[in-house]
């Protein structure tokens, strides 16, 4: 393995970890506030709550599917 | 002292002790299987690396960069850094991942080091220096990063460094006492913990950084102010205890 691949491997690892996933849905819900944010039709306390409340409910589905996938 | 001080000061306090345990467990195998000399060299070298890291890193990031900016850069890495270690707590507290033994490690640390050949480098066994270069480094980066991120967000990066010297200090002087691995040490609990204060900081700053882009006159804030943390942290808290009771439920199998 080259030696940047290892570089970039190590990162993805330390930063993304075993849950992809996870990630995801961060970079989605992050995206969305920045959307709703530029927007500014949405009031910013809705935009708060609803980032949160979004990422904990997608949190919990992937956590519970990879739970269930260790049969 | 405000309710984010006290946050700040234990997520780092518990995050550090976390790993400072783990990478004290490798250096006590290396130190009794191959002696304390390059296991301890190997270990401060990557301590002072670590200090050198932070010190040039950690003043520069709060001159150089915008607050909000900063602030979702970091939310946006603790919130997936923090969800990583809940949901590894989260699938050990449901039987679904096994849980790690700090003496199982110490013992597999032991053994590799036990059948490694012995090559001399500058005077050093340079297989204990290595790995324990290598397993300090590791361990602190994540200690690092934590610090880092938590000083750089807030406008006070004291509770964050005392929370983080006052674990490095208790579990040095717990491993020189007892000269074994801290295996009594609950770490899943400990990192249940770590993940929702990692999680709570991380969702409430990766919201305030969205003002770096958020229309004039429509700031993205929080209701309450700093008042919604307890209230994020209880909302994770109920997170997770829903997704262990759901796993429980289900049928099970563990990975080992």
């Amino acid at each position: 393995m080259s030696y940047l691949r290892r570089f970039g491997r190590f990162w993805w690892d330390f930063v993304v970890g075993d849950e992809w996933r996870i990630a995801l849905i961060v970079a989605v819900a992050t995206a969305l506030g920045v959307v709703a944010a530029l927007d500014g039709r949405i009031r910013g306390e809705l935009i708060a709550c609803g980032v949160a409340v979004g990422v904990m409910a997608a949190v919990c589905d992937v956590v519970i599917a990879a739970g269930r996938r260790t049969r | 002292m405000s309710l984010s001080t006290l946050g700040i000061g234990a997520a780092c306090f518990l995050a550090s002790a976390v790993e400072f345990v783990e990478a004290l467990t490798i250096v006590l195998a290396l130190g009794v299987m191959r002696g304390w000399r390059s296991a301890l060299w190997g270990a401060v070298s990557a301590l002072a690396l670590l200090i050198l890291a932070v010190a040039a890193i950690g003043p520069s990031i709060t001159q150089r960069v915008d607050r909000h900016w900063l602030q979702l850069v970091v939310g946006v890495l603790l919130l997936i850094f923090g969800l990583q270690w809940l949901r590894k707590a989260i699938l050990r507290s449901s039987g679904r991942l096994a849980l790690h033994d700090e003496d199982e490690a110490f013992v597999s640390e032991a053994e590799a080091a036990h059948d490694a050949p012995r090559d001399l480098r500058l005077g050093l066994d340079w297989y204990a220096f290595t790995i324990a270069f290598k397993g300090v480094l590791l361990e602190g980066l994540e200690v690092v990063f934590i610090v880092v991120s938590f000083g750089a967000s807030t406008s006070d990066r004291v509770p964050a460094v005392v929370g983080a010297g006052t674990a490095f200090a208790l579990v040095l002087a717990f491993g020189i006492a007892v000269h074994r691995p801290l295996s009594r040490v609950p770490e899943n609990l400990i990192k249940h913990g770590v993940g929702l204060l990692l999680s709570t900081f991380g969702v409430f700053w990766l919201v305030e950084g969205l003002n770096a882009v958020a229309k004039n006159g429509h700031p993205v804030e929080w209701p309450g102010g700093d008042v919604a943390l307890p209230f994020i942290l209880l909302a994770w808290f109920a997170c997770s205890q829903f997704c262990i009771r759901a796993l429980r439920r289900a049928p099970q199998g563990v990975i080992v």
